[in-house]
């Protein structure tokens, strides 16, 4: 038995010698191995009687137990120092930047649009749209302006070359042909909105040949004046996320509506932003009106049956304003410095639910 | 249309401040643009006098003034040619602000001479461009008061934009009956009664129209006058002028001004003696000219409404009149015209003359025409008050156009339409004082409309007229009642379908832009022939003159510009429209991207490496994937159009219908465009791919997947350079459509090894078994069947 205290002691200590994986093994082949010390000892124990051979394999099985555990446990503290040792030397600079991705973002007109929609989506409109090169009919005469009204002075026509046959088309001056087109084709109740390019022969610090107008219609039978100012007031304290944000709704003159008015919120300017709902200061941002009853008869609609209201907002202004954009003509640019400074990300819809705003 | 305070008061009895008054005119669609005091901008400004002016030691042109300012003397430097011992005029102090000249006066010395402050010309002050000497007040002007009183200017100017249904409110007058209405004061009463002629007139009106165009000029009023002295007219009256931004010229032109803005009756004086015989309404002959009062010559056309003697032209008519008819210092008779003219014709003759006048602006809004006759007294008694003489009897030609129309407003159409509580009574007063003249009849209020409201057409226009009245803030706001209890789709599935491929290309790194639906021709050309539907008939300029044939034109400019600014490596798309012709479905909507430069910034971990057509097939094919195109079936096919690089670009199809087409852009293009290369880009015609069908609702099929292990073989094949490398992957999957679950190109190269005109595809097989793992004997056989079918269809080679 001192023999077997012996072997445990100078295999023990030799495990614990062992200075990298191969040594270990090669104590663990000397010990473990088929031709090893503790193998060849218990090879030896059929010699003896029963009660030897228990004795004593107790005894093996208990140094073998001891030796093979001390190994387990010298290779777990050898391959935490080898995998120390290889951390440690693998080490990067993690200042370095990390490869180049582009995040692309949305327009401030695109943003803008899509907030509008998902607020006049709450109140039941749906999203209509027509072409950009009108005739004049969609964009004038339905609309109750004929031909030498003064109202047509108010719109910078731009105009397509002239046919053989003597007409000529023109770039949509407001969104409003499609009011005609969606009243020429559904029958009331209607509830619309219609998003989209608009053109003007205008250049200056206020305006731009091209520019985005949302336009709303409702058409039944019994919507008035009071629930167009409602539609309105809504719409404004949505978008510009203020309760109950005032608005002025001063009367005006539009051909294609009657009672008309334009519209103002009530703001002040502090800096670059500007505050709502408080000041002084009145800032127009749409016109509207109950449809006119010309309108209504020039898309066969029986105006002592139905009636309605429409409005126009420009997209451009309402951008602006919520916004902090301070010059028109750069929407149009492509400046990459100005798309990354006022874009969008594209990961959330605007929704009133989750907020207008990603 | 500007006024002043005072002349405002000369029509309506109040007593209300003028910022109430400032607020009301906008709510009653009068909308104010601003209320100026020019007193305000004068403040620092007095009155003075010369107590002495002398000759300047040193400098022939300069005079030294001693200058009494109310305050006492000082010493002033003036450079003026009328600066002269006794005068008045306008003093401005050392430490105040010139307005005219930007000028901040500081003590100085002007060539050894001490001077302080300065007296002022009407151009210094800002009030007109005259600057041949300082002001002169007159004599009896005290010394030391405010300058802008003693100039008449001390009175708020107030500028309405007045709509142009609202003609009548482009007099004083009209403005006054309307904040009547409101309650903001009373209206006075209207003088016109007649006047009694002293004589009859010389000269006589005649028309003399086409049939059927007698409305050109249905009626127009005139009488004579004779023994008057046109002077310069009375200090109120020019002040009135200047105040509104008009210069006074003399008492019988600054009368017709004066009538203008305070009736909105625009009128005419021809000086008697420069008439030959009767004037006569008539079209111009075509080429008759006019030399007009504002000193330019006009060429006449058939059509235009003119004013003629026997000799010729005398006048446009709701226009301009001639200089060489025009009275002047020296007239002494005269003939006064009060017309009507048709808005239109007048609007038109304006249009095509270039002509823009305070006349041509009335009559084309529309003029009272009861005006004819009480114009033509109005302006009797001012004449007469003002310049003395005598007037004749009226000669007349054409007739009043009837003008007595009545309307119905059924009161309960102001709440139902105007969503207004406004009892019937108070409605019908409300009319009342509008000038309306109103009974109820069967509970409705029938209202007679004035000749002055020509714009008023029915009952909604009376539903407007009590709503403004009665206040539109005074109209309860009601929500909108929804239809449903939950909103339906605001969107149709093509309108989602933009936003998707908005958003899934912006996800992959393009800025969206928005750029001009229009672009210079000689640009557009380099991409398609432009038909004439697309031409503008008056772009705003040159470099506007075409709507785009395609989107990537503007994108590529887009481009230059940012490399111009130090940003060469610029990725940008844009959804919008693009045409092919001028008919609505000419009109596509396409979502194309530009890249342009480098794919990515120099990098320490990433290899640089410029964009090339399968960035632009990638963005393509997401763009499409996002919009639910069926990617998988698409083809990949040369044929896109000539802006494209002819060997690096592509479509993709559905058999004849191509959703796409994208590449590098054809290095002509981008020199013709100034732009440096590498670009590429692509086009997505969204409204081409197909709508998904909507049979079958949203469940989706049940998963199938195998629980079999999947194997990889790679095989390397020897085709034709020219053979599409996607004939060789279609070969390899038809071998088996049920084994074969994917294959891919993972290696292409060419090399002389090869041989000449051939390329080397290497392909990925993987196998999906799905009753039992796949034995050796299973993959050689199927190994073997993809090497014959792609050989038998690209006539392909294995690869030893």
């Amino acid at each position: 038995m001192e023999d077997l205290e012996q072997i445990r002691a100078e295999l023990l200590a030799a495990v614990a010698a062992a200075a990298g994986p191969d040594a270990l093994d090669a104590v663990r082949v000397n010990a473990l191995g088929r031709k090893g010390r503790i193998t060849e000892l218990m090879k030896g124990l059929g010699a003896l009687d029963a009660e030897a051979r228990r004795a004593a394999g107790q005894e093996l099985n208990s140094v073998k137990a001891a030796v093979a555990e001390a190994i387990d446990r010298r290779k777990r503290t050898l391959d935490d120092a080898a995998l120390e040792g290889r951390l440690a030397a693998e080490s990067v600079d993690i200042s370095l930047p990390v490869r180049p991705e582009r995040q692309g973002l949305l327009h401030p007109i695109s943003q803008t649009i899509d907030e509008v929609i998902a607020i006049m989506g709450e109140m039941g409109f749906a999203v209509a749209e027509g072409p950009e090169i009108e005739d004049d009919f969609h964009n004038f005469g339905a609309l109750n302006i004929p031909p030498e009204h003064p109202a047509r002075q108010m719109h910078d026509t731009f105009y397509m070359k002239e046919k053989p046959d003597g007409s000529r088309l023109l770039l949509r001056t407001h969104t409003s042909p499609v009011q005609i087109r969606t009243m020429e084709s559904t029958e009331p109740p209607i509830r619309i909105i219609v998003p989209g390019r608009t053109y003007r022969s205008d250049s200056d610090m206020t305006h731009t040949p091209m520019f985005h107008q949302v336009e709303g219609l409702v058409i039944d039978k019994t919507t008035h004046f009071g629930h167009l100012k409602g539609c309105l007031i809504e719409f404004c304290s949505a978008f510009f996320e203020v309760a109950n944000v005032p608005l002025r709704f001063r009367p005006s003159y539009f051909p294609f509506t009657e009672p008309s008015a334009e519209v103002d919120i009530n703001c002040s300017r502090q800096g670059n932003t500007l505050k709502f709902g408080e000041g002084d200061g009145w800032l127009e941002i749409a016109g509207c009106g109950m449809v006119h009853p010309n309108v209504l008869r020039a898309c066969n609609i029986d105006p002592e049956v139905y009636q309605g209201f429409a409005f126009g907002i420009g997209v451009e202004r309402l951008a602006m304003l919520k916004y902090g954009i301070p010059d028109l003509r750069t929407f149009f640019e492509a400046d990459l410095r100005w798309l990354r400074h006022y874009g969008f990300l594209p990961l959330e819809v605007p929704t009133l639910l989750r907020g207008l705003v990603p | 249309m500007k006024f002043t305070l005072g002349w405002l008061e000369e029509h309506l009895e109040t007593d209300a401040p003028l910022d109430e008054i400032a607020r009301r005119l906008t709510m009653l669609g009068l909308e104010v643009e601003g209320v100026e005091n020019p007193a305000a901008a004068l403040a620092a400004f007095r009155t003075a006098r010369v107590v002495e002016a002398k000759q300047h030691p040193d400098a022939d042109r300069l005079r030294v003034c001693i200058v009494d300012t109310g305050k006492g003397t000082v010493q002033v430097v003036c450079g003026a040619p009328n600066a002269r011992t006794g005068m008045k005029g306008v003093f401005a102090p050392s430490g105040s602000h010139v307005p005219g000249t930007g000028l901040h006066l500081k003590k100085s010395n002007i060539r050894g001479v001490e001077s302080n402050g300065m007296l002022l010309s009407e151009r210094e002050l800002g009030l007109s461009d005259e600057h041949a000497g300082i002001i002169e007040l007159p004599d009896d002007t005290p010394v030391g008061v405010p300058a802008a009183a003693a100039l008449g200017l001390d009175q708020p100017v107030i500028e309405l934009a007045v709509t142009p249904n609202r003609g009548d409110c482009l007099g004083v007058r009209g403005i006054a009956r309307d904040l009547a209405a409101a309650g903001v004061g009373t209206l006075k009463p209207f003088e016109a009664a007649p006047l009694p002629g002293r004589f009859e007139s010389p000269i006589r009106w005649q028309c003399d129209f086409p049939a059927g165009a007698g409305d050109a000029c249905p009626m127009v009023v005139g009488r004579s006058f004779r023994g008057v002295r046109n002077g310069p007219s009375p200090k109120w009256l020019q002040d009135r002028l200047k105040a509104i931004g008009l210069r006074p010229i003399s008492a019988l032109v600054d009368i017709t001004n004066y009538i203008t803005f305070d009736l909105g009756r625009p009128l005419h004086v021809f000086d008697l003696d420069k008439v030959a015989g009767d004037l006569t309404m008539r079209f111009a002959r075509d080429g008759e000219t006019l030399d007009a009062l504002d000193g330019r010559t006009y060429t006449l056309e058939d059509g235009m409404t003119v004013i003629a003697d026997a000799s010729g032209v005398k006048g446009i008519g709701g226009i301009m009149g001639g200089a060489a008819s025009g009275c002047t210092e020296s007239t002494t008779s005269l003939f006064l015209e009060v017309a009507l003219f048709d808005p239109v014709r007048t609007a038109l003759t304006g249009r095509k003359l270039g002509i823009n006048s305070d006349a041509r602006y009335r009559f084309e809004r529309g003029l009272d025409p009861q005006s004819a006759l009480w114009g033509a007294e109005v302006a009797a008694r001012m004449i007469l008050d003002l310049c003395g003489g005598e007037a004749s009897a009226l000669t007349t030609a054409g007739e009043m156009p009837d003008w007595r129309r009545t309307a119905t407003l059924r009161p309960e159409r102001l709440a139902s339409f105007g969503g207004a509580d406004v009892p019937r009574d108070a409605a019908a007063a409300i009319l009342d004082r509008l000038g309306f003249e109103t009974k109820v009849e069967n509970g409705r209020i029938r209202a007679s409309i004035p000749s002055w409201r020509p714009d008023i057409e029915g009952e909604h226009c009376l539903v407007e007229e009590v709503l403004r009245i009665h206040g539109f803030e005074n109209i309860p706001a009601l929500p909108l009642q929804r239809e449903t209890a939950l909103p339906a789709p605001a969107l149709t599935p093509a309108q989602r379908r933009v936003a998707l491929a908005r958003r899934q290309l912006a996800g992959r790194g393009l800025m969206e832009a928005v750029t001009w639906s229009f672009m210079a021709e000689a640009q557009a050309r380099l991409f398609a022939d432009i038909p004439d539907g697309l031409r503008l008939a008056n772009p705003i300029s040159a470099d506007l003159d075409v709507m785009r044939p395609s989107i990537l034109a503007n994108l590529a400019l887009a481009a230059r510009r940012n490399a111009d600014r130090g940003y060469a490596d610029v990725a940008l798309f844009e959804i919008g429209p693009a045409w092919r012709d001028d008919t609505p479905d000419g009109q596509d909507t396409v979502a194309a991207g530009l890249r342009h430069g480098k794919m990515s910034p120099r990098h320490w971990a990433a290899p640089v490496r410029p964009v090339d057509a399968f960035d632009a097939k990638a963005d393509a094919l997401a763009a499409l994937a996002a919009v639910g195109a069926p990617v998988e079936n698409l083809q990949a096919d040369r044929g896109a159009p000539s802006y494209y690089h002819p060997g690096r670009s592509g479509v993709l199809r559905l058999g004849p219908n191509v959703l796409a087409q994208f590449g590098e852009l054809h290095p002509a293009v981008l020199r013709g465009l100034d732009v440096g290369g590498p670009a590429v880009g692509f086009e997505v015609f969204l409204g081409r791919v197909p709508q998904p069908k909507s049979k079958g609702g949203r469940a989706r099929p049940p998963l199938d997947v195998s629980a079999f292990q999947a194997v990889t073989r790679d095989f390397a094949f020897v085709v034709d350079a020219g053979q599409p490398a996607d004939a060789v992957v279609r070969a390899a999957q038809s071998a088996d459509k049920v084994l074969i679950a994917d294959v891919s190109v993972f290696d292409v190269f060419e090399g002389e090894a090869l041989g000449a005109g051939r390329k080397s595809v290497a392909i990925s097989v993987t196998l999906q078994p799905r009753e039992a793992t796949l034995t050796d004997a299973e993959i050689d056989a199927v190994a073997a069947k993809i090497v014959a079918n792609v050989a038998k269809r690209t006539g392909a080679t294995l690869r030893g």
